[in-house]
């Protein structure tokens, strides 16, 4: 396997224009003639499908829930950085690009990174004409607000669902293209397979959630935009149905994984109540914005948040970092937090929490502003946890949230195998180690909207290929090896739900390989994982037939995926023997307690490639390079 | 805390279906409505039962996957949450829980208590957008939109296409999610030039798809999990006729 990042020459400023003009074009009347799949229908997958098919390419797209526009996607609550400068407070696309480097702890793609600064002027743009509702000063200007990691304002908002505001304006245009026909649109159905036919994507393999029929699509190239893996977690701010096992299944065909370690744990969720919980609710870190961080000075303070003078807090986000304060960087943010509870200063029961407060900000502000600055967020937070924020500070405590790792790509979005194309959270390519906040919405809009239709038209007009009938023993190979996993899922009958596996295998990740790593809880990791998947495959239960709508089939094979990529993303963090962005390895850190990053030796992306079954993988590097941005060690004091 | 449940269970949209009764025993008041019946499925999966058939994904609320009727009310007793937000310290130790898809000819059921909630999708098809393409969009600030304005087309964007509404209609009338996106859109200059066609196109779906009509009993907005109110409606009603009123045009 060789990695080639496909990165073009000349000035950073200019590479992305001159490679668009490089690029090769498809005769708009032979676009029709082109079939794309795409598999996902977040804000990637959505705005790719939609664009596409206005550009006239025929889509094939599909997506396990049962609609589109529930994608998860939907969920995110701040916002979406832009560099459009609105607030005149000194942002650039530069000042963006930079602020995303060294966010991600210059562990990106300088060149991939500029250019998603560049084009995310154009996303805000196209998202208002579209009729996204952001929210407007009273002059009917576009207002901003602030996000972790910059000392500007380029965050766009609708209240706290701008994920689902942005979704929809990609679900809206998707719905123009279904009319049209130029879009096919499959709810309801779960990709389980890739298919390569002479070392090029070609097509995939399909589990129809209804009828349970197993199905094959064959184009001229695949898409998948299927998002990130943090349920390896189990619990996650992810939704219940967000899976690894399309990306997986490509890694296993042949598709290079990179960076699986790199994972976001968010500061700001709801902590966790109890064993029965099946994910963890995010406070948006837009929340910050107005809200101070802080525990109790001393540890076992067991007075009400109320009754603690001033004198005895602690705002250590505040004290350690007064130029960011409380808008440190996520990761940050979340060591810090877990460094307070660790001190046995947490707060709330089991003591894994710290307050948000927003005592300051309502009397600064007034309560009415608060509520509507943030919408949902206050409801939310007191439906889960029968507690008003405006009148005490929240409890929050950091949870697995977003997943920086994915498959890797080339500058053109491109995976290592031809003609698989991969955006938004299921790529690696432009957080490096970390993502900063309201920059996933962008990534995701940038990638669909205005990059991939680019490249994907120059690889279709450089590459002549022949039909691939799903008649071909290639598709019939994969149809036979899915439906041959699905029947070994069915006939073990065992004991316990692949929730219970799912919980366990979940919580060894989070102890040993979660906020804090080291070589001795990887090696645990990676020594007690194959034993789990081992009972998963003796003794998971799965009732129910194939051939009909069965959650606990769709389930179980998720898990299992989960099980075998897990050992992945432990080999990967156990290999980065540094600690860089969210990757914390104990043995690797400053004094004052952040992480050491070595750069001598770990200045590359980890680009894992599938061996076999019962073989290690195998370590291909791609080096950083930096041209625009020196690495320096990541201040924000 | 325990609880007695009487839960729909349909094998395949052509059996007949019919309530079966489970028990539910150290529930945590904690554990939201979907975390209980998680318990109760696990149990059957791990007795080599088939578990019940429900929907969810995100489980805060804004996917609009989620869809029980919880003792004959949309998404349980709470006014403005999901059922995935339904928490059990809202019910009485030792009640006795009736759950149920929701019903209504527009939404065939395929399984237990899940429903095909195609018909949404169909409506927003036929009209719920702004023909615009990918590219050449002008600078957002071009295009002022008054506070007051963006806000009230965000109250009817909030929508999250659940579909409690029908549910909770005696006439398993789509009007109020019709209306959310015919509002939001006819609220905002982006919307203008599609105003009329918009609203005709998707008022003829909404009709093919054989939803009933309003006739002003408002369960949609208590059953309404974003609260949507019902001046949508209005708005609708209005948009409507006055597209009616200019003729045909252009669809």
């Amino acid at each position: 396997m060789k990695l080639d990042p496909q990165i073009p020459s000349g000035p950073m400023a200019e590479k992305w224009d001159r490679h668009r003009f490089e690029m090769k074009l498809v005769n708009p009347a032979n676009k029709r003639k082109f079939r794309i799949l795409v598999v996902g229908t977040g804000l990637a997958g959505g705005s790719a499908a939609a664009t596409l098919a206005e550009l006239g390419y025929n889509v094939d797209c599909f997506c396990f829930q049962d609609s589109p526009r529930r994608a998860h996607s939907i969920a995110a609550q701040g916002g979406i950085n832009s560099a459009k400068n609105y607030q005149n407070d000194g942002d650039s696309i530069r000042r963006l690009f930079y602020d995303t480097v060294k966010g991600g702890d210059f562990r990106s793609r300088e060149a991939n990174v500029y250019r998603l600064a560049q084009v995310s002027v154009n996303i805000i743009d196209q998202c208002v004409a579209q009729g996204v509702p952001f929210a407007r000063e009273y002059g009917g200007q576009l207002f901003n607000r602030s996000f972790g990691g910059a000392q500007v304002s380029r965050t766009f908002y609708c209240r706290g669902q701008t994920g689902q505001q942005l979704l929809l304006g990609a679900y809206q245009a998707m719905s123009r293209q279904i009319q049209t026909g130029r879009i096919q649109m499959h709810p309801r159905t779960e990709m389980l397979d890739l298919v390569v036919v002479d070392g090029r994507a070609r097509g995939i393999v399909v589990r129809d959630l209804v009828s349970g029929r197993i199905q094959s699509y064959s184009g001229d190239a695949v898409v998948l935009a299927t998002g990130g893996y943090s349920p390896v977690f189990y619990l996650s701010t992810n939704a219940k149905g967000c899976n690894v096992t399309a990306t997986f299944r490509a890694y296993k065909r042949g598709a290079a994984f990179a960076n699986p370690c790199f994972t976001q744990i968010h500061p700001t969720c709801i902590p966790v109540t109890g064993d029965h919980q099946s994910k963890l609710t995010l406070m948006s870190e837009s929340l910050r914005n107005d809200g101070r961080i802080w525990v109790p000075k001393d540890g076992g303070d067991r007075r009400a948040p109320g009754q603690i003078p001033e004198a005895e807090r602690d705002y250590y986000l505040e004290r350690k970092y007064p130029s960011f304060g409380n808008l440190a960087p996520r990761d940050i943010a979340s060591r810090a937090a877990k460094e307070v509870c660790d001190e046995g200063r947490g707060v709330g029961d089991g003591g894994r929490g710290v307050y948000l407060d927003f005592a300051d900000s309502i009397r600064r502000l007034g309560e009415h502003t608060i509520r509507e600055r943030y919408g949902e967020l206050f409801p939310m937070y007191q439906r889960i946890t029968g507690e008003d924020g405006i009148q005490q500070p929240m409890r929050i405590y950091p949870a697995p949230h977003y997943t920086m790792g994915g498959l890797w790509v080339d500058y053109n979005l491109m995976s290592t195998v031809p003609g698989l194309f991969v955006v938004g959270e299921a790529n690696f390519s432009d957080h490096g180690a970390n993502r900063l906040g309201a920059s996933a919405l962008m990534q995701g809009l940038a990638d669909g909207y205005f990059i991939l239709p680019y490249t994907l038209s120059n690889y279709l007009a450089s590459n002549k290929q022949t039909p691939a009938p799903v008649e071909g023993a290639d598709f019939k190979r994969c149809e036979a090896d899915v439906r041959a996993r699905i029947d070994r899922l069915l006939f073990i009958k065992g004991k316990r739900s692949a929730q219970a596996i799912h919980r366990q295998a979940g919580r060894l990740m989070w102890d040993q390989c979660g906020m804090a790593r080291s070589e001795q809880s990887l090696k645990k990791a990676l020594n007690e994982i194959p034993a789990i998947r081992e009972e998963f495959w003796k003794n998971v239960s799965v009732t129910g037939g194939g051939g009909e709508l069965n959650q606990a089939l769709e389930y179980a094979g998720r898990v299992a995926d989960f099980l075998e990529f897990a050992e992945l993303l432990c080999h990967d963090a156990l290999d980065r023997d540094e600690s860089c962005g969210a990757h914390f390895r104990i043995e690797h850190q400053m004094p004052d307690g952040e992480a050491k990053r070595n750069d001598e030796q770990y200045s590359y992306v980890s680009a894992w490639e599938y061996a076999g079954d019962d073989k290690a993988p195998i370590l291909h590097k791609e080096p950083l390079v930096f041209e625009e941005v020196h690495p320096s060690v990541r201040s924000y004091k | 805390m325990n609880f007695t449940l009487h839960i729909w269970r349909q094998k395949s949209p052509t059996d007949e279906g019919r309530t079966t009764t489970y028990d539910a025993r150290d529930i945590s008041p904690d554990m939201s409505f979907l975390e209980m019946l998680d318990v109760v499925n696990d149990e059957l999966i791990e007795k080599g039962q088939e578990p019940i058939a429900f929907d969810s994904d995100c489980r805060e609320g804004i996917c609009g996957s989620c869809c029980l009727m919880i003792n004959g009310i949309p998404h349980g007793p709470e006014r403005g949450v999901a059922t995935c937000q339904t928490y059990m310290r809202v019910f009485r130790d030792g009640q006795e829980i009736y759950i149920e898809p929701w019903r209504a000819r527009a939404f065939p059921l395929l399984k237990d208590l899940i429903v095909d909630r195609g018909a949404f999708d169909r409506i927003v098809q036929a009209g719920g957008y702004v023909s615009v393409n990918t590219g050449g969009a002008q600078d957002g600030n071009c295009l002022p939109v008054a506070k007051t304005d963006a806000e009230r087309a965000m109250d009817a964007a909030a929508c999250i296409g659940c579909g409690a509404c029908v549910a909770a209609c005696k006439n398993a009338s789509a009007m109020l999610f019709t209306a959310a996106k015919v509002s939001h859109l006819a609220l905002l200059p982006q919307g203008q030039p599609e105003r009329h066609a918009r609203v005709r196109n998707m008022v003829e779906q909404m009709d093919r798809e054989g939803f009933g009509n309003c006739t002003n009993y408002f369960e949609c907005e208590a059953a309404c999990p974003k609260e949507i109110s019902v001046q949508f409606i209005a708005q609708l009603n209005r948009e409507y006729l006055a597209a009616c009123l200019e003729g045909e045009g252009e669809k």
